[in-house]
């Protein structure tokens, strides 16, 4: 794997801050409304850090912006709807763009776009209160989204149509998705991948939080997708199997290409630095404190955590 | 009465109408030359796109296309755009209101495919979904002219579209206006408002219920959401013994529901006989058994004004105009199904 001379310059220390910050955030709001998508902060921190911070070409904004309200669902007499997609900066044919798969990792993403100075630190404060954009599942008009996939796999076959028109119009702008592992249970997503790969589509990059977990359990018990690295393989891809939590792992995964559309599965703990998750490992999709204990539990936990 | 037939008209006049439209692209899942744009393929591949048997990541690349300023023509069956990618359709087509022109072809009981084939709610299912515009094609005519009323909306699309052997009803530069109905005739007994194939089986039975006395108000429709045109309206007020829908499509949520909604809408009080399939599937056969088996031929319609005027009008079989009988293995197809 070569190390493009970008990852040289890259401050690990500062990705790291900054994946503590989203895991920080995102208990602290946990906490404070008995209930939260905590577990895909421990697992995907490092990987959203790491898309924010180096490896997603996104151009820069002058400031972090403030959530809008909500006014209204597109349609043909209100066309000037919002996109959350001005939190990833201006288009550009050599730009690259962001796609954010799993909706529900909405309180994770706007965390990430606090901590990489994109959105308003006060911002979360809106989470999930009427009339705001700062929703529970992201939709397109929600901090950082683009396109509307709360009902999952959609994003990877719109992202596709997005890559196909760039290559198109010859720019050399790259095109990201960041997935979730369960969405790799749904057929659309092997469909996508097929077409993605006859289509050489080759400036395509897919990170995916292989946190091995879903809304009822394991996924082992649910419905084992392994051995995804040699499925995605077959289906025309490179691919990198990475441990998810290490940020210098995904670097190098990440600047690392072939002619071909890549796929990096980052194995991830969804404890991750959050240890007292493990206390209940099948329920960790949603969590939601079970009593005043566990909660008091946290929340120390949250007073000690630096 | 005999109408000119068009065969294939679609496959010429979709690429003569997309030659300098460089931002039209065509969609396809396997069905291209069944679909009649073998030739837009052929003449232009750098805009024609093969998804494979996946409807479901094609209107996913039909969103990002779309987003990115093409306009994506999908051509595939009826069923396998509205049935199997439903939820794609909506969220990542209709959601975001982006021009996805979806033409699909066999709609109801036009294919001898069978159930899999056969697109008998898809009109039920698409009046539902917010930010749809629905369209249908009744003659060559309307299958050549859709194409400029489709590309004007701003927003998703939805085609009944007709294919291989197709009769010329309307004059070639009479063309498909959007949320107007055609006016086929006038009359104050009954009114008549027809749609797609069901148009030209209803000009059958109307010329022998005019020579038996019955003043009849036709109107063909080709936009079936939305449904505000104010002459269907009026047509409805002014007729004196009630009025008959004619589809291709189950009587639950088409054009016989739009009508009904219009009427307690605009409290018109007439009575309604929805001519259609009756909530039912149908099976593998030809057009015109299948028109006969489901109740919805001219003779059906012949029924249903004697039912309104409570009328006996003793029309013979030989009155109504000969059914066209469709070759099933025309070469204007390109396939059995």
């Amino acid at each position: 794997m070569s190390i493009s001379k970008s990852n040289t310059q890259v401050d690990i220390e500062k990705i790291a801050s900054i994946a503590h910050g989203i895991r920080h955030r995102v208990l602290e709001h946990t906490v404070k409304n008995n209930g939260g998508y905590l577990s895909q902060a421990c697992s995907s921190a490092e990987i959203l850090a790491c898309l924010y911070t180096n490896l997603v070409n996104l151009s820069p904004l002058s400031a972090p912006l403030e959530p809008r309200d909500f006014v209204n669902v597109p349609s043909k007499n209100f066309t000037d709807y919002i996109t959350g997609a001005e939190f990833h900066g201006k288009k550009g044919p050599d730009l690259d763009r962001l796609f954010i798969s799993p909706a529900h990792y909405a309180l994770v993403i706007y965390a990430a776009l606090i901590e990489t100075g994109r959105l308003t630190e006060k911002s979360l404060e809106k989470f999930n209160k009427d009339g705001t954009t700062v929703e529970m599942i992201g939709a397109e008009h929600s901090p950082g989204f683009e396109t509307t996939t709360g009902s999952l796999a959609q994003a990877i076959s719109q992202a596709g149509g997005v890559a196909l028109a760039r290559k198109l119009r010859g720019e050399s702008g790259k095109t990201w998705i960041f997935m979730s592992d369960g969405e790799f249970q749904e057929g659309q997503t092997w469909e996508a991948l097929s077409a993605i790969s006859f289509h050489e589509l080759n400036n395509i990059r897919i990170i995916v939080d292989v946190n091995r977990n879903q809304v009822d359990g394991p996924m082992e018990k649910v419905m084992s997708i392994e051995p995804l690295i040699d499925r995605i393989k077959s289906f025309g891809w490179d691919v990198d199997k990475i441990d998810g939590n290490d940020i210098n792992q995904i670097l190098q995964s990440g600047f690392s290409a072939k002619d071909k559309p890549k796929v990096i599965l980052g194995y991830t703990d969804p404890a991750k630095g959050i240890e007292i998750l493990k206390d209940r490992p099948d329920a960790l999709h949603y969590v939601r404190f079970a009593n005043p204990f566990e909660k008091i539990k946290y929340n120390n936990f949250l007073k000690a955590w630096k | 009465m005999a109408y000119e037939i068009v065969k294939r008209p679609h496959v010429e006049n979709f690429v003569r109408w997309s030659k300098f439209k460089p931002e039209v692209v065509v969609l396809s899942a396997d069905l291209t030359s069944s679909c009649e744009v073998g030739k837009f393929r052929d003449t232009f591949p750098d805009r024609f796109f093969s998804f494979g048997l996946g409807e479901q990541n094609m209107l996913g690349f039909a969103s990002g296309l779309a987003r990115e300023g093409f306009e994506p023509w999908i051509h595939t069956f009826a069923v396998f755009i509205y049935r199997r990618p439903l939820d794609q359709l909506q969220m990542s087509v209709a959601y975001p209101n982006l021009p996805v022109r979806m033409v699909g072809f066999l709609p109801g009981i036009t294919t001898p495919g069978g159930v899999t084939h056969q697109a008998i709610d898809d009109v039920n299912v698409m009046r539902g979904i917010p930010n749809m515009t629905i369209l249908e094609t009744g003659d060559a005519t309307e299958v050549e002219s859709v194409l400029e009323v489709a590309h004007k909306i701003n927003g998703p699309v939805y085609i009944r579209m007709l294919r291989g052997e197709i009769s010329r009803i309307f004059p070639k530069n009479e063309v498909m206006e959007f949320n107007k109905a055609r006016v086929l005739s006038t009359g104050t007994d009954v009114t008549i408002l027809s749609s797609g194939i069901s148009t030209e089986e209803a000009l059958r039975a109307i010329p022998a219920l005019k020579e038996h006395g019955v003043s009849v108000q036709h109107l063909h429709i080709s936009t079936l959401k939305p449904f505000t045109d104010p002459q269907v309206i009026e047509s409805l007020k002014s007729s004196k013994y009630g009025v008959i829908t004619m589809e291709n499509h189950s009587v639950i949520g088409g054009l016989g529901s739009a009508v009904a909604d219009l009427i307690a809408e605009h409290g018109i009080g007439k009575k309604l006989i929805k001519i259609g399939l009756k909530d039912t599937y149908a099976h593998g056969a030809s057009q015109k058994y299948l028109l006969h088996k489901y109740g919805m031929s001219a003779r059906n319609l012949i029924e249903a004004t004697e039912k309104l005027m409570d009328k006996n009008l003793q029309i013979s079989e030989e009155e109504l105009s000969q059914t066209r009988v469709i070759d099933v293995h025309s070469t204007a197809k390109a396939e059995a199904l």
